[in-house]
């Protein structure tokens, strides 16, 4: 399915995104695999119940034999049978700053990934395209960290206390009237992490009787932030403004179930960048759609801020609307700035509703000095606040490195999933094995990716994803395609059925881009 | 060939059967009245939200932060005034010392500041897979885990393990970290009295009897008991020794939050367990935060391996959160470095908690142990009425002692999300780094400030 829309102005630019189907056969083959992975897994555990094979894992405490077990045996199947077995590509310890080429410590394992030694060496040079590291911020030199340095000398790492207890510094107070200025907002408050900003702060803004309609494939913070509500949830299908508007009918006509009171109030849970799939959430549409039904917005913008739209304002900004349509605009630091941590942006009620009454601002630590700094330092970098262009020029690069890259893995024959501007690319794998293989080969190649399969992706649609940057030059994108190409044509990885006719290489316009298929 | 005649009946009926069903009413599952198109359209028209955040009053206790401009230190700058903290949870004294801080800043040059990644993606980096050793090695454990966010970490470790089903004994002055752990985790909570073992015991025999009547039903239910090692919301410590003998009784595991006694409690701040001599593996998880003894920020879970591998997958804290920045996790080393190099400073503390303890008895009920390093306070008057009036009295007290240089806080509570909500109390906090001087002056300029306020 290819979405071309330019629906009735709304929006204002083209909106390009695409899910190609699994093909049949990759299906059935994916299928074929995990089943002769499970009939191996049957068969191994066989033979560690029957002693046949020494049994590898940690086992429980002799005094304790007798206790309930803490784990069934079949709730671990999958981490002892598959995901051991590829367990290589995931938990890669590094040692260096995680930047567009990163230092990995090279382990190897005797046991067949059970347990990890580390030879000593150390591989340098790593082309990074797994670091969330949209505009490049994350470097040892330069006015961030210099400025970083500056406060952890004069405040120290820590802070020792909460918010609304003596942990409330005059930066933090700077920070938040930063974060509010960048976001175009009434008001902003930052918190210490980002999963935590939204499991805490979602149930401070809603509870029972209210209902919350969140997008099937939204992050596990949000969930647990749901959750903790205890207001009822309905999950409406990935980005489709029909399912969503379906619900949001049906909600406000019959009310409550079974007691058929109305809703308190309903909000909506979606994020800007979907990190899974690379898809952009459809903001026009569920802004007309709060409107027309008086609910509440809650965006997240976990990856897009700083990576979309022409100054790095976020998914607001790319389509060009303004940001108190939405109510809660909340986003998190991790990504484009460097540092770590989350905020909530909006109206000046909301911010004072939650420093009285959010979880986090009454029992958890607040924000260390040294990271707050860095935090602003690179905020006023991308605003141009600190007298220099950098920023501008970051975000520019951003663009033009993921409409570059994606053509050219589309070109190749690679299925690639999401929208044509976010710089998450999902690239198609299918079959189990492939998983491991792909991370292997990748870092035989000198290139650190990022492979991810069941739980989080659906069974059969496993997948690998970079993650673009700034900091990505032309000539490392092209070195990494060069062996993104030769280990797909190894592992035979170019499923797409639908070709691109290849642009001859001019500077990207917007207004004369064009796309044929067959 | 002929068809026997059951055959043909059988064939009939069915075909007479098909014919009922095609020309049959379709019915739906749930019963839903139908509305016209244009009721729908005015229903959706009439209905009014409510406003997303009820608005708050402007002189709401919790609205009005106290701005601290500068480090957080001993001498410390508040709302302008310089004052004596008292209020910082910066119990060794660790936040402004100078080898924590250059070894934050050898961690700066070489990794900047954020880690722009989970652990599972390239986020593990080798300060955070050395910080895991070194709190294994000090805590004598095999294995630790760190997550980024000291809420985060008893708040994913107890979902981690204890599932839709299992039974969990609480304490009741547990923390809203527990406590949102323990609503996360969607398992049965049973609130026994706070310290009270025989009330425990009345729970876990309960729970026997319940047993012997569905033997099946109990062999797969986990049970666990959550304590702290030493109470935010009361200030005392619970009776390790006991809640051993019941483990083994009733064959239940032992959870233990030791974010207040970590690097306080215990001949070498190994916490509870060193204080009363309990061997660690007794133990099946130990959990506690880095924002206080360690004045880093993050937290961290130690124990057997079976039991801490395990949320490397599940924990949710951990596996979808990017990692803790590697200047944190330096300045946590080289805390660790500190406390291990100088034992003494353990013994120095307790004396000076055990000072003022005894200073302050009298106006206002200090409810806590004497070596306990946070107290307490609380009015002994009866309640003039509401909770409000109380908190207000408080701030009164709490103002006199800023005005004259002593940095005092109340204990924050949020009053509509706490299960047992604790009276108001101001906190106290004793400091390696505070003189017996100060400590006296602390003393008597809270009774003062008690008498003027009260009368």
């Amino acid at each position: 399915i290819n979405h071309i829309v330019h629906n009735g102005g709304l929006y204002k630019r083209p909106f390009n995104e695409a899910f190609e189907e699994t093909p049949m056969l990759v299906a059935v083959l994916t299928y074929v695999g995990y089943g002769v992975l499970t009939l191996f897994g049957y068969l191994r555990d066989f033979m560690r119940q029957w002693k046949i094979e020494k049994c590898q894992n940690a086992t429980e405490r002799e005094e304790q034999k007798d206790f309930v077990p803490l784990y069934q045996d079949f709730e671990n199947f999958y981490n002892r049978n598959l995901y051991m077995r590829i367990r290589d590509s995931w938990n890669r310890p590094i040692c260096s700053v995680p930047g567009a080429k990163v230092d990995m410590m090279e382990r190897v394992s005797h046991d067949y990934n059970w347990t990890f030694t580390y030879t000593g060496r150390v591989i340098k040079d790593i082309i990074n395209m797994g670091s969330y590291n949209y505009l490049g911020f994350a470097q040892k030199t330069g006015a961030c960290q210099e400025a970083a340095a500056k406060v952890l000398s004069q405040y120290g790492a820590g802070v020792c206390s909460t918010r609304q207890e003596m942990g409330n510094l005059d930066k933090h107070e700077e920070l938040e009237k930063l974060v509010a200025r960048f976001l175009g907002v009434e008001s902003a408050m930052a918190y210490g992490m980002g999963f935590a900003t939204n499991s805490m702060n979602i149930p401070a803004l809603v509870g029972k009787g209210c209902l919350i309609l969140s997008d099937e494939l939204n992050h596990a913070s949000l969930v647990l932030g749901a959750r903790l509500s205890g207001a009822t949830i309905r999950i409406f299908k990935h980005n489709n403004m029909q399912s969503l508007e379906k619900l949001l009918k049906d909600a406000i006509v019959h009310g409550q179930p079974r007691t058929r009171r109305p809703w308190k109030k309903i909000l909506i849970l979606v994020e800007g960048i979907y990190s899974m799939e690379g898809s952009i959430v459809r903001l026009p549409e569920v802004i007309a759609l709060k409107k027309k039904y008086k609910s509440y917005l809650y965006l997240d913008e976990a990856h897009s801020i700083g990576a979309l739209g022409p100054s790095g304002r976020g998914v607001v900004e790319y389509f060009g609307l303004n940001p108190e349509d939405v109510d809660v605009m909340m986003g998190t630091f991790t990504k484009s700035f460097g540092a770590a941590g989350g905020y909530i942006g909006g109206k000046k009620e909301l911010i004072d509703y939650l420093r009285t009454y959010s979880h986090s601002a009454a029992y958890a630590a607040s924000m260390s000095p040294p990271v707050v700094e860095q935090i602003i330092t690179s905020m006023k970098c991308i605003m141009g606040e600190d007298g220099t262009t950098i920023g501008r020029a970051r975000v520019q690069q951003l663009a033009e490195n993921t409409r570059y890259f994606r053509r050219r893995l589309k070109e190749m024959g690679f299925i690639i999933y999401g929208n044509e501007d976010s710089p998450v690319v999902p690239l198609m794998l299918y079959m189990p094995a492939k998983i491991g293989a792909f991370g292997r080969e990748m870092l035989k190649r000198n290139i650190g990716v990022v492979v991810v399969g069941f739980p989080a992706t659906p069974i059969i649609e496993s997948r690998a994803r970079f993650c673009l940057s700034a900091a990505h030059t032309k000539e490392m994108l092209d070195t990494a395609l060069k062996e993104i190409n030769e280990v797909g044509d190894l592992l035979q990885l170019k499923y797409s059925r639908r070709r691109l006719v290849p642009l001859l290489d001019r500077p990207f316009d917007e207004t004369t881009y064009e796309e044929t298929e067959d | 060939f002929q068809a026997p005649a059951y055959h043909l009946i059988l064939e009939g009926i069915l075909i007479l059967w098909i014919i009922r069903l095609l020309f049959s009413k379709t019915y739906k599952l749930q019963e839903r009245s139908d509305l016209t198109l244009k009721e729908k359209e005015e229903l959706i028209e009439e209905w009014q939200p409510e406003p997303l955040v009820p608005p708050v009053p402007k002189d709401h206790p919790a609205l009005n932060y106290n701005i601290v401009s500068g480090p957080p230190t001993h001498i410390i700058t508040v709302n302008g005034k310089e004052c004596i903290n008292f209020a910082s949870f910066n119990f060794l004294g660790l936040l402004n010392n100078e080898k924590v801080k250059s070894a934050a800043q050898a961690s700066l040059k070489k990794y900047g500041v954020g880690t722009c990644g989970p652990r599972g993606f390239y986020g593990t980096f080798d300060v955070h897979l050395e910080l895991e050793e070194r709190l294994a090695k000090f805590m004598r454990t095999e294995e630790a885990i760190i997550y980024s966010y000291g809420f985060a970490t008893i708040a994913s470790a107890i979902p981690a393990y204890s599932k839709r089903g299992d039974i969990v004994f609480v304490d009741e002055a547990a923390c809203f970290a527990i406590q949102k752990g323990l609503q996360a985790s969607r398992s049965n909570i049973k609130l026994f009295k706070h310290n009270d073992m025989a009330d425990l015991e009345r729970l876990l025999k309960e729970q026997e009897t319940e047993d012997q009547k569905n033997p099946r039903k109990a062999r797969v239910t986990r049970r666990f008991i959550v304590v702290e090692g030493l109470y935010m919301n009361t200030g005392d410590i619970c009776p390790l020794p006991e809640l051993i003998k019941l483990k083994y009784k009733y064959k239940v595991r032992i959870f233990l939050e030791e974010s207040l006694s970590f690097g306080v409690l215990g001949e070498h701040g190994r916490g509870i367990t060193e204080h009363f001599g309990i061997n660690i593996d007794d133990i099946d998880l130990i959990s506690a935060n880095m924002e206080n003894s360690l004045a880093s920020i993050g937290g961290f879970c130690c124990g057997r391996s079976f039991i801490i591998d395990h949320q490397r997958l599940s924990g949710q804290g951990y596996c979808f959160s990017a990692s803790l920045p590697p200047l944190l996790a330096a300045a946590a080393i080289e805390a660790l470095n500190i406390m291990e190099d100088n034992p003494d400073i353990f013994q120095t503390l307790r004396a000076k908690c055990e000072r003022i303890h005894k200073a302050l008895q009298g106006i206002m009920t200090v409810k806590c142990q004497s070596f306990c390093q946070i107290l307490e306070t609380q009015l002994t008057t009866v309640s003039i009425g509401s909770r409000e009036n109380d908190v207000k009295l408080l701030k009164r007290v709490v103002d006199y002692c800023m005005n004259s240089g002593i940095a005092l806080t109340q204990a924050r509570y949020l009053e509509k999300e706490e299960k047992c909500l604790p009276p108001p109390s101001i906190r106290v906090v004793i400091t390696v780094e505070q003189t017996e001087k100060e400590l006296d002056k602390a003393a008597s300029l809270l009774k003062e400030a008690a008498q003027s306020v009260l009368n």
